[in-house]
């Protein structure tokens, strides 16, 4: 039986960084050969690895530190089988399956080295695992369970390291980490930002920022890419639950709550429920059990941001530019740019993302309708991301002086309120969100896909443009894995060249096309490959192959989200009522001067290494600080 | 001035020659000639100060047209350092200081009297051997990787042309094809020489057969055993040899560029490569179109950071690429996939320097040294507790007894040989019993030890094995690189329990913890550095089971090395009462008073030993804990004899 395809489509380049990590990535040939897997013959491509090769053939061979494609350093050696004619062990994820090749799994030597292998890393970690937030969804954890690992006569030794929490988006736990290295992997070979590397050597490596400094003082961009490949809970994101659960218990308070379109795609994994299974109402009657005050959606306001977008792009294609114009929807695409191409900060979409435009809105012109002093009013943000709690805490996320968004949860933080809450989604009962700004079009659904914004975005301009009620709806062109689209269309008899990256490496090539002189009108990126979909801040698996990593398990969440477009009435963003209120009541019009105030922001160029060029900083007149260690939550 | 051919090879052969083959004994020129070692050994011992006075004093008595001061490699006799070779003659000064520059040039070389107390003096029969062809450190050895190395001014070129440098090159380039020169190291026997043992001529026709362009050749002057530094004095005595066979390693398996690995730490080996790329370059010998033989090649050096694990080839090539140092899973082999993942040729500094004088004596004639399966000779570096420290080569199958005693002189002050360790922290101990043992590949791999790079540290009586076993495995968890687990947390592991044995805090059950521990780590590691770093504990075990049993049973070290478990202790008998170890002492341990021996309070001693440097008497030993001495120096027992050190 061959080994599974490897992806003919993808966003993860195959000739990836120019250093890349560990050993070349799979490559499928097409040729098949015979190998014996414990003597028994077994067919498999010539260019996938022994591990790929058992696991394929029914053998679920353990593993901690390789990602297909992505991290295949050999390093953790828990995947360590017996090859005949070789002296030693030897870890089958790097070992080329080749014509003959006879290996065996199932032999005491193995069994017994790979215990061993994993007793040593229990030996120096810290094993809280009763209290710890990867509890029951730790690969060490089932790992050791599966080889039988025994803390035996090993002393324990953990490292004593307090957490480093110097940052609002990701907390570093070294007592947990085991040198997998899938972090580092994923940000270089995956992301293309390499913030992570080994520094000191032997017993002492720890793998941080170079001079380890803290992720915030670095260019890390905040996706949280490195947070889903974590094997153990040495990367988790910055939690704001407890801070959550204080505002909601404060009856001063007036909690609302929204949540971005991917949630409803993705929550339901937390509750073993099918990979891309969409549960909006009953996301919204949990929202709602758990004492939230309104219970809204990042939807609405995805609308609303491609009414001023798409208006903004007019206005710019109408101008002369600057152009392209670029998405700003993306928090760690903002943040990339801001660190690697600041010379483009001028092109970015100047409309804040969903989520900040909801928050000002909210505060702003559903406080009013209410009747509450926006001071009173705590908007929480449930995103698939770890970048948007940077962005909640940037300072420019601020309307009249007040924050726009106080605290943004993961997806998997909303997963553990509600299991604090007793809240089983499977039996909730299915709800509606609160109006007037939980009403939303197909357009905002499919905000959470790659090539989602750009398409809402072409479908408001074109009818705009048009002025027919009836244009063009579906733009498939904008959809799939591809890493990087390229649309030309026509628009106003004008041709206009449209671009759609996802994952960082993606953003950066397409970027660097910009900067040799490439011509495109709007581009879209998103920093995590797939899109929102596969965020940071999305459910992680403890399945050691970690499908939340590929493209196509995140396409299946993005399937859900076509569906529910597709079932939608109104697809268009300009034609959802609740926006046009909020025009005809408070705005006055697109990019009007109260939209600008209240739905407009600005950047802020950082450099590669921040805190070393600050010349260069001082040179381009932007001479504001990045508030560290004093972000939300802290702010409060 | 650019070569271009045999003839012109030939022509600058002819007017050096003259000089070497004075040196060689083969001719007699009319004046002095004064070889100086200028290696690290004798560099630091003050050589180039020594050469400075030497030609102040012969301009000084006008000497100038009799006496030429030549700067060469290393000779090897390192413990003898500042070396000068005088020819005719072949005098052997020793512990050369410039103060001895005057009288050596107006005794020797103005009046022709040989100064004597400059020569070697064999300590354990007191002979004095003026010639160094009679000294024994040198009888046993055969030389040929080593060839030039004391024999030649490294920083000439001309002088290695003169002795046949670059010969083999031309022969070659003209006349060989790459798979005949792939053949002829095949033939040799020749194997690496930087620890694994694998075939040359299998390595560069792995090479050669690798499709992917272009290729690399890469040496391995990482040398980083402790105690080990026979590549170093190869780049400081014969630069031009490494250069030389890089080439014609790069014209058998085509390549065109060469990349020398090379620690920092050796600021002379630099320099002197340095130099040497450089003068090859002006005499076309590296460069383009070579011998006009429209085979180009040219080497660059990359100066490592500092890391022992960059000596294991996937490391150094990752580390050569600007990377951090780290081994990765073969394969594939860096014959496929090597530096900048193209396909490279990689081999060590000793191997290469044996690449030229095969080519040009033939495979034969090397395939006739050494053992049936360890063909030529080895270079090893002897150091530790043995009275010739330096630098020898053997042929391949002499025995330790052979080297130890005989080229090394044997252990000093008397002291009974306990052990040797070889293959350095990767090697393992080699007991007294074993010391017939030949020396190659698969002898010392039987006895649970490995060839290494060629570092003999030897052991006597005093020194205690679990200490030195917990010496190398910390090494090697000092210089893991932390990729892999076993050897990242594992050694780390093994080591806490070596420290707690060697504190006196071990159990039995540690033993079998420490064997089987070991066995899973050499078993699972990812690289050479992991799967050998076991050995110093694994051998020690198998063999000096009952030290380690003394240190966990009786909480007592025998050697009295282990500081947990060991006292310093008065001799009543040769303490004669002055005091000044009490001055000296920082907790006021030591307890006396006039014309009755003193004695240390062990409750308050912390072991610091600055007593013993004080001591004017050598009245203060170190001595292990639960031996005869027990009590010996408390009060009322002054009188009770035991054995002293």
């Amino acid at each position: 039986m061959p080994v599974p395809t490897n992806r003919e489509t993808t966003t993860q380049p195959t000739q990836l960084h120019e250093r890349p990590v560990g050993n070349p990535p799979v490559a499928r040939t097409g040729e098949l050969i015979t190998m014996f897997i414990n003597d028994e013959p077994v067919q498999v491509d010539r260019g996938t690895n022994v591990l790929e090769a058992c696991r394929a053939n029914g053998y679920d061979i353990p593993s901690l530190c390789y990602v297909k494609d992505i991290n295949t350093a050999g390093s953790c050696r828990v995947c360590i089988v017996e090859i005949e004619g070789s002296r030693n062990l030897q870890a089958s994820c790097v070992y080329p399956v080749a014509e003959g090749l006879r290996i065996h799994t199932n032999t005491n030597r193995v069994r017994r080295a790979r215990r061993r292998v994993v007793e040593l890393l229990l030996s120096e970690h810290n094993r809280e695992c009763t209290s710890c937030v990867r509890s029951q969804n730790c690969e060490l954890q089932k790992v050791a369970y599966k080889v039988g690992a025994r803390y035996g006569k090993l002393a324990h030794q953990p490292v004593h390291e307090p957490k480093i929490v110097k940052n609002p988006f990701i907390v570093r736990d070294f007592s947990k980490c085991i040198k997998c290295r899938r972090c580092e992997a994923v940000c270089k070979n995956l992301q293309g930002i390499g913030v992570f590397s080994p520094l000191n050597r032997g017993n002492e490596t720890i793998i941080a920022p170079a001079f380890q400094r803290n992720m915030a003082d670095a260019a890390c961009i905040a996706c949280g890419q490195c947070v889903l490949a974590c094997p153990t809970a040495s990367l988790t994101e910055r939690s704001y639950i407890d801070e959550v659960w204080q505002a909601i218990e404060d009856p001063t308070k007036h909690v609302v709550v929204q949540t971005a379109p991917a949630i409803q795609a993705s929550i339901g994994e937390e509750f073993n429920l099918p990979v891309g299974t969409v549960v909006s109402q009953k996301l919204a009657a949990a929202l709602r059990r758990l004492g939230f005050d309104s219970i809204f959606s990042t939807d609405f306001a995805a609308d609303l941001t491609i009414v001023e977008e798409s208006n903004e792009f007019l206005h710019r294609l109408a101008k002369g530019g600057p152009l392209p114009l670029i998405s700003s929807c993306s928090p760690g695409w903002i943040k990339l740019c801001e660190h690697f191409y600041p010379e483009f900060i001028p092109n970015l979409s100047t409309c804040k993302s969903p989520m900040e435009m909801f928050g000002a809105l909210a505060k702003t012109y559903y406080a009013e309708k209410i009747g509450i002093d926006p001071k009173h009013m705590v908007v929480v943000g449930v995103m698939p991301c770890t970048a948007k709690k940077f962005e909640a805490a940037r300072p420019e996320m601020k309307t009249y002086g007040q924050r726009d968004v106080d605290y943004v949860l993961t997806t998997r933080e909303l997963a553990r309120m509600m299991r604090q809450a007793d809240l089983n989604l499977n039996k909730l009962p299915e709800e509606e969100f609160d109006q007037p700004l939980g009403f939303s079009t197909g357009a905002a659904n499919i905000f959470a896909a790659s090539g989602g914004v750009m398409e809402a975005a072409i479908r408001t301009a074109v009818a705009l443009t048009d002025g027919k009620a009836m244009g063009r709806l579906e733009f498939k062109e904008f959809r799939g894995l591809r890493g990087i689209k390229e649309v030309t269309l026509e628009l106003q008899g004008q041709e206009i060249r449209l671009g759609v990256a996802h994952g960082a490496n993606n953003a950066r090539k397409l970027m660097e096309r910009l900067k040799q002189g490439e011509q495109f009108h709007f581009i879209e990126i998103m920093a995590c490959a797939g899109g929102c979909v596969g965020g940071g801040g999305q459910p992680i698996t403890s399945n050691p192959e970690k499908p939340e990593l590929t493209p196509e398990y995140r396409s299946e969440r993005a399937k859900g989200l076509y569906a529910l477009d597709l079932n939608k009435e109104l697809r268009r963003s300009h034609e959802n009522q609740a926006v046009v209120k909020v025009y005809q009541e408070y705005l006055g019009e697109p990019m009007s001067k109260k939209a600008k105030e209240i739905l407009h922001t600005h950047y802020t160029a950082r450099g590669k290494l921040p805190g070393f060029d600050f010349s260069e900083q001082e040179k381009a007149g932007d001479k504001q600080e990045i508030p560290v260690g004093n972000l939300p939550g802290l702010l409060h | 001035m650019r070569i271009k051919g045999l003839p012109d090879l030939e022509l600058i052969k002819k007017k050096h020659l003259p000089n070497i083959k004075a040196r060689l004994g083969n001719n007699q020129t009319a004046g002095y000639q004064v070889l100086c070692c200028t290696g690290t050994g004798c560099s630091s011992g003050g050589s180039e100060k020594v050469i400075k006075t030497l030609n102040h004093h012969i301009k000084q008595q006008d000497l100038q047209n009799n006496v030429t001061v030549y700067k060469t490699g290393c000779f090897g006799f390192c413990k003898m350092g500042p070396i000068l070779l005088v020819y005719p003659g072949q005098i052997f000064y020793c512990l050369v200081h410039e103060k001895d520059a005057e009288e050596i040039v107006t005794e020797h070389f103005s009046k022709g009297h040989i100064v004597e107390r400059l020569l070697y003096k064999e300590p354990n029969e007191n002979k004095i051997y003026p010639q160094l062809k009679d000294i024994p450190f040198f009888q046993a050895q055969q030389r040929i990787a080593l060839r030039n190395c004391g024999l030649i001014d490294p920083e000439e070129i001309e002088e290695y042309i003169a002795n046949d440098g670059y010969f083999a090159l031309q022969n070659v380039l003209h006349k060989l094809t790459p798979p005949e020169v792939i053949e002829i190291m095949t033939q040799s026997g020749l194997r690496g020489r930087g620890g694994g043992g694998f075939p040359v001529g299998r390595k560069w026709a792995f090479t050669a057969q690798a499709e992917d362009s272009p290729k690399y050749v890469v040496c391995n002057a990482d040398e980083g055993d402790p105690g080990a530094f026979m590549d170093r004095s190869i780049l400081e005595g014969d630069p031009h040899s490494i250069l030389e066979a890089m080439t014609i390693a790069g014209y058998s398996t085509g390549a065109n560029q060469g990349v020398i690995y090379v620690r920092a730490e050796y600021p002379i080996a630099i320099k002197r490569l340095e130099l040497a790329i450089k003068q090859a370059q002006q005499m076309g010998l590296l460069g383009e179109n070579i011998f006009d033989s429209g085979f180009s090649f040219s080497i660059e050096l990359r100066l490592g950071a500092g890391a022992f694990v960059c000596g294991e080839e996937t490391a150094l090539l990752k580390s050569a690429m600007g990377q951090r140092g780290e081994p990765r899973p073969r394969p594939p082999f860096p014959a496929v996939c090597g530096f900048r993942n193209k396909p490279t040729l990689i081999n060590n500094v000793e191997t290469y320097a044996n690449v030229p004088i095969i080519l040009r004596k033939g495979a034969t004639w090397y395939a006739s040294l050494g053992t049936e399966k360890s063909k030529g000779t080895k270079v090893f570096s002897i150091a530790g507790k043995i009275n010739n420290t330096g630098l020898i080569e053997v042929p391949m199958g002499t025995t330790l007894r052979t080297i130890i005693y005989d080229i090394g002189g044997g252990i000093p002050g008397g002291k009974k040989f306990k052990a040797v360790q070889t293959g350095g922290p990767s090697g393992g101990v080699i007991p007294a019993q074993l010391l017939d043992t030949t020396i190659d590949y698969e002898s010392l791999g039987k006895i649970g030890s490995m060839m290494g790079s060629g570092g003999l540290i030897v052991m006597d009586e005093t020194d205690c094995m679990v200490d030195i076993a917990k010496f190398y495995l910390g090494f090697s968890q000092d210089e893991s690189c932390g990729k892999c687990t076993p050897c990242r947390v594992g050694t780390k592991r093994m080591l806490e329990i070596m420290e707690r044995i060697t504190q006196g805090k071990g159990e039995m059950a540690d033993l079998d913890e420490l064997e089987e521990l070991a066995q899973d780590i050499k078993e699972t590691s990812l690289c050479g550095l992991g799967q050998h770093a076991p050995n110093p504990v694994l051998s020690t075990l198998h063999y000096f089971r009952d030290e380690y049993l003394a240190h966990i049973r009786d909480k007592r070290c025998p050697a009295g090395v282990c500081q947990e478990l060991t006292d310093f202790v008065v001799n009543p008998e040769k303490c004669i009462a002055c005091g000044i170890c009490a001055k000296a002492c920082a907790t006021q341990a030591i307890i006396g008073e006039k014309k009755k021996a003193y004695y240390i309070d062990r409750q308050k001693c912390s072991k610091c030993g600055v007593c013993q440097t004080r001591c004017p008497k050598d009245a203060i030993f170190k001595a292990a804990i639960g031996g005869d001495h027990a009590s010996a120096d408390q009060p009322g027992n002054n009188h009770t004899t035991y054995p002293t050190p």
